[in-house]
């Protein structure tokens, strides 16, 4: 159940960036080290060797600009998709609000931007890197605080509640974040200032790349890697992994388990926060309902992964994004949400402890 | 690990067989209560459509119909009651059992759909109002289809845990509206299937949209019958057993409950009656199109389910009654209300849009409150108060344990 712990950040970037399903051998050394020293001799050939060529596979079929596409949406999927399995991971819950505390980052950061007076591209670098930077911040900043909050308010006085009692408030949570931003920006699409030019790009083995894609895919591996370092390198990293590996007994080693939890509310809704940010800046509007589906792909995406394992969660959602654009170019785009939650069906059924995860067994 | 221990300690007093006869007798009595409580409910209801606090709101056919819009509602909510609140499997995506429902009527009782299967089911009938004697065995035929799919989509997702099933009903939810938007060719797509046939009767003839009365009656049918079924079901061994495994899978499996057919059955049967109400609904409304089963629908049955009560179909149905009229006629006239009187905050706002804002508040505050909805079932509500303080449940526990095994001695 345990969010993954001790890597090297070395691997976990190269990891997630190639989309290598290896990271569960180390993940789980030791817990389930014996169910993958089968067959050992051919296993890291093969696990390289997949993933490398369904890139390639993905590269060819989708030509170099939907590639960048799938990546970047892919982004946005897997850092929504490590709040649902963070929360997941440590106190078992589904939070359905998580999707919609995404379109709030995204009207967060748009209201700031025009707040600042912004409304098209910014073409100086320095004021763009400011801007970029100051968006990024107070729209994590704001995230965090408002999980926090809902966390104390809403999910807190049930954690010794039945399991239905703290999904169907997550549902009316849900509801009340989305209802909000209707009733302040109203049901229809708002724009969100497209202040990355559109216009800059890059030339990438011969494809011409635009340089949002190239910052966003940036950003969001960035992000990544400096939740694996905190949850594997620091204190309460420490601790949010004890917690999630057993609530009283982590308690009992003197682990503060409400701060614990609530800092893993803080670190998802920030992350949702900056999804939210780059979605503002990759599609220039957003939606009060964006967050539906946003969330259930997401959610998927952390099935998909493994529930509860981070390096998971990031790989799920860049599939996720993969499988939606192939969808597009293989002219099925209208049935793309369709083959999304089919999937997920598919995983849950088939093997509901994902593609990295540990076998959860049958905890009714 | 409740369901061991107070279930004995009521039969504790009287024989076996004295329980067994007065619970007979309850329960014939119960079954009596249901039908003479939906008369007295059915004909006030009407009444009161004349007098003026109501009649000043809209005109009485416009209540009745909505009285029957409202039965469409307590119709969903009596069948996710029993997914939800009585087996507590967490169904989001009930709304797909409604379209399955819906879509099947289209198909036997509209001339597209008797196109797309290639066989003249209304023709064959002679004139259109005789066609309409294909509803009632619809009914039926509607429910056993929802009830296949409700199979289909349990068989492989039981056996997952509670919050993972919630997903992929969910997300089950979700997928059936996009398949009835997208497969133009066989369902028409956004546009939907129209032109479907109202129900008649041999002696009333065919029912029209201008009386409202045949459907507010025959919804008043309907709902007795499925509350009648619930109340039985509930009752019954079955519904012990869908009881049992809300409250500790674990235990149940181990009192020798088949957990799988057990839920199988109520994801059957909750999706049954969906389906029952997707044909009703496909009548009254002559056509059906993907939109009228989005999970907004889902949600808003849920919220019904768990404000009412979950695992009381009384509460349950008085609930999803409540809330589907504040929806439909009280946001209405206090939009009216407030244009007409002017006031400058409140005139602008649209309660209509706020109704999810409303649920939602709603759904938290009563999880926090109230977790047992406004009606509670008693059994429920011991389970999720003794739940929230694990001690105190402890406690309850040993203490039911040491009565239960002193009893023999």
């Amino acid at each position: 159940m345990g969010l993954p712990g001790s890597f090297s950040p070395q691997e976990a970037e190269t990891r997630s960036v190639s989309g290598d399903t290896s990271m569960t051998a180390a993940t789980a050394t030791g817990e389930t080290g014996g169910a993958t020293r089968a067959g050992a001799a051919l296993r890291p050939l093969l696990r390289f060797a997949i993933p490398v060529l369904l890139l390639v596979l993905a590269w060819f079929y989708l030509g170099p600009q939907q590639f960048v596409n799938a990546l970047t949406r892919g982004s946005i999927y897997a850092l929504i998709a490590l709040g649902y399995t963070m929360v997941y991971g440590i106190i078992e819950l589904i939070n359905f609000a998580h999707g919609d505390m995404f379109t709030v980052g995204a009207f967060v950061s748009l209201s700031f931007l025009v707040f600042l007076g912004f409304s098209g591209a910014i073409t100086d670098v320095g004021l763009l890197i400011i801007v970029l930077a100051a968006t990024f911040l107070v729209t994590m900043g704001a995230m965090g605080a408002i999980g926090v909050t809902i966390e104390r308010l809403a999910y807190k006085p049930l954690r010794r509640a039945p399991r239905l009692a703290p999904l169907i408030t997550a549902i009316g949570v849900s509801f009340i974040l989305q209802n909000v931003i209707q009733l302040f920006y109203g049901p229809f699409q708002t724009n969100s200032p497209k202040v990355f030019p559109d216009s800059w790009s890059v030339q990438i083995g011969g494809a011409t790349i635009p340089v949002l894609s190239v910052f966003i895919v940036g950003v969001a591996l960035s992000l990544m890697v400096g939740l694996q370092l905190f949850i594997g390198r620091t204190r309460l990293g420490r601790s949010m992994r004890a917690t999630a590996a057993d609530r009283d007994a982590a308690a009992l080693m003197g682990v503060n388990i409400n701060r614990t939890i609530a800092i893993t509310f803080l670190i998802g809704s920030a992350l949702a926060g900056a999804a939210g940010v780059i979605n503002g800046l990759q599609y220039g509007v957003a939606r009060f309902d964006d967050g539906f589906q946003a969330g259930l792909k997401a959610f998927t995406a952390a099935v998909l992964g493994g529930i509860g394992n981070t390096v998971g969660a990031a790989l799920g959602g860049f599939i996720i994004g993969f499988i939606e654009v192939a969808a597009v170019v293989a002219g099925y785009g209208r049935w793309g949400p369709a083959i999304v939650f089919g999937t997920l069906v598919i995983v849950l059924v088939f093997r509901p402890s994902g593609l990295l995860g540990q076998q959860l067994g049958e905890r009714a | 690990m409740s369901v061991v221990s107070d279930l004995p300690s009521k039969t504790v007093n009287g024989g076996l067989g004295r329980r067994e006869q007065l619970g007979a007798r309850a329960a014939r009595h119960r079954s009596w209560t249901i039908l003479i409580g939906m008369v007295i409910v059915g004909s006030v209801l009407p009444v009161l459509a004349q007098l003026p606090p109501f009649s000043l709101a809209q005109p009485a056919n416009a209540w009745i119909d909505g009285f029957t819009n409202a039965g469409v509602f307590v119709l969903l909510a009596l069948g996710l009651n029993l997914v939800v609140g009585v087996a507590g499997l967490l169904d989001l995506g009930y709304a797909a059992f409604f379209a399955i429902g819906a879509y099947t009527y289209a198909y036997v009782a509209s001339p597209f759909g008797n196109g797309i299967l290639g066989l003249d089911i209304l023709g064959s009938f002679g004139s259109s109002e005789a066609a309409g004697f294909i509803f009632w065995p619809m009914l039926l035929v509607g429910a056993g289809v929802a009830a296949l799919f409700g199979i289909l989509l349990g068989a492989p997702t039981l056996r997952l845990r509670g919050d993972y099933l919630a997903i992929v009903t969910l997300g089950f939810g979700e997928i059936v509206p996009i398949v009835f938007l997208n497969s133009d060719l066989l369902t028409n797509g956004t546009a939907g299937i129209g032109g479907l046939a109202r129900p008649s009767l041999p002696i009333i003839g065919g029912f029209s949209a201008i009386n409202p009365y045949p459907y507010y009656i025959t919804m008043l049918v309907l709902v007795t019958i499925v509350m009648m079924f619930c109340y039985r079901l509930i009752e019954s061994r079955l519904g012990r057993a869908w009881e049992a495994i809300r409250e500790d899978e674990l235990a149940a499996a181990a009192n020798g409950i088949n957990t799988v057919v057990a839920k199988l059955l109520a994801f059957a049967l909750g999706a049954s009656t969906a389906g029952i109400a997707g044909v009703f609904n496909a009548s009254k409304l002559v056509t059906v199109s993907p939109d009228q089963f989005t999970f907004v629908v889902s949600f808003t049955v849920l919220a019904m389910v768990v404000l009412g009560g979950m695992g009381n179909f009384w509460g349950v149905a008085v609930g999803a009654f409540v809330i589907y009229t504040i929806n439909n006629v009280l946001l209405k006239s206090l939009n009216q209300f407030f244009d007409t009187v002017g006031i400058p905050f409140l005139q602008d706002v649209d309660f209509i849009q706020l109704q999810f804002l409303l649920y939602g508040l709603a759904l938290v505050a009563m999880m926090l409150v109230r977790p047992e909805g406004l009606f509670p079932n008693s059994r429920r509500k011991r389970e999720l108060h003794a739940a929230i303080t694990e001690t105190e449940q402890d406690e309850l526990g040993s203490v039911a344990g040491t009565t239960e095994e002193d009893l023999p001695q």
